[in-house]
């Protein structure tokens, strides 16, 4: 047992390495990895009792687009530290500019796999058009800014109806070209939707990562930290923020491609306020600032959501409970339609992640050396404590002042 | 020794700041404010809170910008040049309130503040500042949030330092550190100016910034009211008064 479980910290430490080093390798396997367990394991119960392989190919697909959404959403949240609450503008955005090149409407019929990048690219603008005057404010006032950017896209789409079709939104979509060896794209046909969907994400993984390590990725950090500090430090923090938050509009612009691709129809209300604060959740679960943590949180959540709440439903009216009726509260579980209460459990989940894990199911490493670092160091010196918390530069003078005379 | 010192040198003085106005908002924090500092010198700014200190050295630093007047480094106007450019251009800046990076280790905190430079050439510099301050090669790999007040003084100035700065503004160094820790710091300081840093110091102690100044100026309420020889200043009756604490 001993003798086991050394030769799993060598492995495991000897993996860590690897993946320091090799960086972009270690995702494409993981990636592989997944991709294998995602092909097989709906085919296999438990979760072949639970749906078709290709519903859960479907929900796979979807949970992408999340997990995509996420990660965007983390370089700007969780790397550089601007609240962001109207970042499904920018998943509109990349919609919309899929309906435009591929539909009836327009008229007009582009290739899918260019419009991945368009797209992403006009989200980008829209991206730097938004942060180029907003980014000058900090804290609350770009939580606000964004909140009011986020509400305002939906409604400009819902009212220039000659444009956009208001409400009733575009439809008719057309589906991304056939692929070699993988054929069409058909409701029928999840599984290619999931295979592009695995390739797009381990390649923003990829992309993400390096930026993460790269210079800019310490710039971002320290713009998190403290702003002025960072610009005392030679750090461009205009340009900087600038730049994430035009690259958390890529990534958005390019989900809500695909998303646009896959659905084939684009209407406002699949963009409203409930998909930011969903994503923003999805990275607060997931572990902010870590890549992996928030892809994993993102696919976790999103699954809960759409797949385990209908299940609980089949759950509660398969054991039949007997309802319980005390006077004026009439309780049956057979008649509770859980995905009616996400939203509650969502906030549930959100208030005991803060009181009990605020760092994330999979933190990165910074984060939970900094929520920890009183345990680490032993808890018992409040000095050490308080200093953790407390912002730096309090005005007190101790002791040099009238030291010297 | 100051006046060979200021005397010595370029035909400009390495800093100029000619009757330079800053605003906060509508508040007109620095009310024309003029005053030079030559190369190799230690130069500190003394007043009571508000007197506008910290403004001054944000001014300089680029973090604020004079809304009129003039700043000139080493010849060059850069009254509006933002802070990054200005950390390229020679001019390291150790904020009041050490505002470290908490999250950070006391490394990638050095590594942040050679930020303007290539990463491979930084090594001598780290090792330079753990030379200074060797309390902080034991740290290394400690967040910076869990230093102590000292060590976190000691850090700032050693990040402002990774710059490679010909000129250093240091604000408030001994704000909260203990006696001790203070004399240590202000030691660092002579040592780091003797090392070829010019230093242009903020403090609110007065006699102890005084001490290591070669030159200094008293501010009040946006204006020099004073200025001269770090010696004249101890003598001087008004800063006796004011800003030393003595009858």
């Amino acid at each position: 047992m001993k003798q086991l479980r050394a030769r799993w910290t060598a492995f495991r430490s000897r993996s860590h390495t690897f993946a320091e080093h090799h960086r972009s390798a270690t995702i494409v396997i993981t990636m592989l990895i997944a991709a294998i367990l995602l092909i097989f394991l709906p085919r296999i119960p438990p979760l072949n009792a639970i749906q078709g392989a290709n519903p859960w190919y479907d929900a796979f697909a979807n949970a992408g687009v999340f997990v995509l959404l996420a990660m965007g959403l983390n370089v700007v949240v969780g790397l550089a530290g601007l609240l962001d609450l109207g970042y499904a503008a920018f998943f509109a955005i990349g919609a919309y500019t899929y309906a435009y090149s591929n539909s009836p409407f327009s008229g007009l019929d582009l290739p899918f796999f260019p419009m991945l990048l368009v797209g992403a690219a006009v989200a980008a603008v829209f991206g730097i058009a938004l942060g180029a005057p907003t980014l000058r404010l900090r804290g609350d006032y770009l939580a606000i800014m964004t909140l009011g950017f986020g509400e305002i896209v939906p409604i400009v789409f819902v009212n220039s109806d000659p444009y956009t079709r208001g409400t009733n939104g575009i439809g008719g979509i057309y589906r991304p070209e056939a692929l070699p060896f993988f054929g069409e794209f058909s409701p029928l046909t999840s599984f290619n939707y999931m295979v592009v969907m695995i390739f797009i994400v381990t390649v923003a993984m990829m992309l993400l990562y390096r930026l993460h390590d790269s210079r800019i990725g310490r710039a971002w950090m320290a713009i998190r930290e403290d702003e002025l500090a960072a610009a005392a430090n030679g750090i461009n923090t205009v340009l900087t923020k600038l730049l994430a938050f035009a690259l958390g509009a890529t990534t958005s612009g390019l989900a809500g491609v695909f998303n646009a691709s896959k659905l084939t129809i684009v209407s406002p209300d699949q963009f409203s306020f409930s998909v930011s604060f969903t994503v923003l959740a999805m990275v607060i679960v997931g572990g902010m600032g870590n890549i992996w943590g928030v892809a994993a949180g993102a696919f976790i959540v999103y699954l809960i959501q759409v797949v385990l709440l209908k299940q609980l439903n089949t759950i509660a009216e398969t054991i039949n409970l007997p309802a319980l009726d005390l006077g004026p509260i009439h309780f049956d579980l057979a008649k509770i339609n859980f995905t009616d209460y996400q939203y509650l459990l969502f906030g549930i989940a959100l208030v005991l992640m803060m009181l009990k894990r605020p760092e994330g199911l999979f933190p990165s490493q910074a984060r939970r050396a900094e929520l920890h670092a009183a345990e680490d160091l032993g808890a018992n010196d409040p000095a050490l404590v308080g200093a953790l918390g407390e912002a730096p530069g309090s005005d007190e003078l101790t002791g040099g002042s009238e030291g010297g005379s | 020794m100051t006046a060979a010192m200021a005397t010595g040198g370029a035909d400009e003085p390495m800093l100029v700041m000619k009757d330079v106005h800053t605003y906060y908002g509508q508040i007109h924090a620095l009310q024309g404010i003029t005053l030079t500092v030559n190369k190799g010198e230690v130069v500190t700014l003394i007043g009571a809170n508000g007197a506008g200190k910290t403004t001054t050295l944000k001014t300089i630093s680029g973090l604020l910008h004079a809304r009129s007047g003039s700043v000139r480094f080493e010849g060059d106007d850069i009254t509006k040049m933002p802070a990054h450019k200005l950390v390229e251009r020679g001019i390291g800046h150790a904020p009041e309130g050490r505002r470290i990076f908490s999250r950070l280790t006391v490394l990638e905190n050095l590594q942040m503040g050679a930020f303007s430079r290539p990463k491979a050439d930084i090594q001598p510099d780290i090792e330079r500042v753990f030379n200074l301050f060797p309390r902080l090669r034991e740290r290394t790999g400690q967040l910076g949030g869990t230093l102590s007040g000292g060590e976190q003084q000691m850090l700032a100035i050693s990040r402002a330092l990774m710059s490679e700065p010909r000129m250093l503004l240091l604000d408030e160094p001994s704000l909260g550190l203990a006696p001790i820790l203070v004399a240590q710091v202000f030691e660092t300081i002579k040592e780091i100016n003797s090392q070829g840093t010019t230093v242009l110091l903020v403090e609110q102690n007065a006699l102890q910034a005084l001490s290591i100044a070669h030159r200094g100026y008293v501010l009040q309420t946006g204006e020099v009211v004073l200025s001269g020889m770090a010696d004249d200043l101890r003598q001087n009756e008004t800063v006796r008064k004011a800003y030393l604490g003595e009858d």
